[in-house]
């Protein structure tokens, strides 16, 4: 696992106190699966941006995934009413 | 001034005394008078605090660790099942690095159920993080929680001040309590350096993910180990203030002792009069009473029982199993030396039971025995049994 703010120093009780600074926990390490769109079929309906639970999909036309905190749940690519997304293992192209 | 005091109401006054700010509150016997008392307190307008009043043990320590956070200083108290039912805050509390200190009065754990006095309570939270002091008399009760105070907001550690049920907390003897003045003296206010404060906004209770728990487990072990040196030298500037010296243990005519018996709260005293009366005899006995539980002390332990032949624990807890617990801390603090006495473990005054002045000679005498034969058989036993269950092992 990558360490992000590893150089601060650590506080006693893992006390924080700069606040927002979840902002620079980059989630996305946790990530077993990718989802990839594939452009050609996607209709930029939005339902992926909707249904994502972290936030992770920006509110463009085409929506674009942010892969720093994607944890690849999936449900992307479940939504995807013409299956534009598939879910590639990471490590894999 | 002098004051005829029980035990609880020095805890009380102690807190008062260090104009503790939270105080959360939930009854259980022994302890409830502590709390009743301090309600006494807060209504007649002696001590300026929020009385919080919670549904159970497992609240009481939590709004004491959210008052804790916010930088004020915090006090409760609980025993026995109370206890138990903290024990998941009891983590969190230390973890999170909050000062507060909590009295503890010393009673058995359920089942079979039982309001009298043991150890095994504040024993088997052990390893929760908490700075553990056990005190002998009412003096010690009123003097520890105060120093409590400051050693915890120093170590940002919280404190367990543990004294033994009824034996203490419902007997009344003299106790010599200082002036307002001179408690505000030695306890300046606190301030804690992470409180929590809209003005800065900061976050506590984060996620600990495998890349960092662990060093936050090594700080806390860094620190509970460091405040040894706290405690000693609190006890140094509560000595120059107040007279009374307190240590992480207590020495009782060890210098040229050849069996050591060594114990932790009020039997230290009964253990006291029978090491005068085996030295009045010429026997080489002495006591080892033990202050502080965790910290443990090792290197001063090892200073105190090093040269003796044998070292009788007697202790009012055990984990089932193995040994006393006390015991099993003494064989690991001595484990490695070039030299260790024999060490043996006597499991007694469970429930309220009384250790007679017959069960301590029995004590010392299998002690001897083991020096005369220069190896221990059997070192775990137990005092005062029902003979029915002496066949048993």
């Amino acid at each position: 696992m990558s360490s992000h703010t590893s150089t601060k120093k650590l506080l006693p009780g893992a006390v924080i106190m700069d606040p927002g600074s979840t902002e620079q926990n980059e989630t996305g390490s946790w990530r077993s699966m990718r989802p990839v769109t594939d452009y050609e079929k996607c209709t930029s309906c939005m339902s992926c941006w909707l249904y994502c639970p972290d936030s992770a999909i920006s509110c463009e036309k085409p929506p674009k995934v942010d892969y720093r905190y994607c944890k690849g749940c999936g449900i992307c690519a479940n939504v995807c009413p013409v299956k534009a997304i598939t879910m590639v293992p990471e490590g894999q192209k | 001034m002098k004051k005829f005091m029980t035990g609880n109401d020095s805890a009380a006054l102690a807190a008062k005394l260090a104009r503790v700010k939270v105080i959360s509150a939930y009854p259980i016997t022994p302890q409830t008078t502590i709390v009743e008392k301090l309600s006494e307190f807060v209504a007649n307008g002696e001590l300026d605090a929020e009385y919080i009043k919670v549904e159970s043990e497992h609240s009481a320590l939590s709004a004491c660790v959210g008052a804790a956070a916010t930088g004020v200083r915090t006090f409760t108290a609980t025993s026995s099942q109370g206890l138990m039912l903290m024990s998941e805050i009891l983590f969190v509390a230390s973890g999170l690095r909050l000062p507060i200190v909590m009295t503890n009065v010393n009673r058995s754990l359920s089942a079979p159920l039982s309001i009298w006095c043991d150890q095994q309570d504040s024993v088997a939270v052990r390893d929760s993080g908490w700075i553990q002091l056990y005190c002998e008399n009412n003096q010690e009760i009123l003097d520890s929680t105060i120093q409590a105070f400051r050693i915890a907001e120093e170590t940002l550690l919280p404190v367990m001040v543990c004294f033994d049920g009824y034996i203490l907390s419902h007997t009344a003897e003299p106790v010599d309590v200082p002036e307002q003045s001179e408690v505000d003296g030695f306890l300046p206010q606190y301030n804690y350096p992470y409180a929590l404060d809209p003005e800065h906004p900061g976050s506590i209770g984060a996620v600990g993910v495998p890349d960092y728990y662990e060093e936050f487990r090594f700080m806390l072990q860094e620190e509970m180990l460091k405040a040894k040196e706290k405690i000693l030298e609190v006890g140094k500037i509560f000595a120059e203030k107040f007279g009374r010296k307190y240590g992480l243990l207590e020495r009782y005519r060890t210098e040229d002792a050849e069996i050591i018996l060594l114990t932790m709260g009020s039997l230290a005293g009964s253990l006291k009069d029978m090491v005068d009366e085996y030295r009045q005899h010429g026997e080489r006995v002495g006591l080892v009473k033990l202050r502080s539980f965790r910290p443990f002390p090792v290197r001063e332990l090892k200073d105190a029982v090093g040269n003796a032949k044998a070292v009788a624990v007697l202790e009012k807890d055990v984990s089932p199993g193995l040994s006393g617990a006390l015991f099993s801390d003494l064989s690991t603090a001595l484990i490695n030396s070039k030299k260790s006495p024999l060490l043996m473990n006597f499991i007694c005054g469970l429930a309220g039971r009384d250790v007679s002045p017959l069960q301590i000679r029995e004590a010392v005498k299998s002690t001897l025995e083991a020096v005369e034969a220069g190896e221990v058989k059997n070192p775990v036993r137990w005092l005062g049994l029902r003979e029915t269950l002496m066949g048993l092992r």
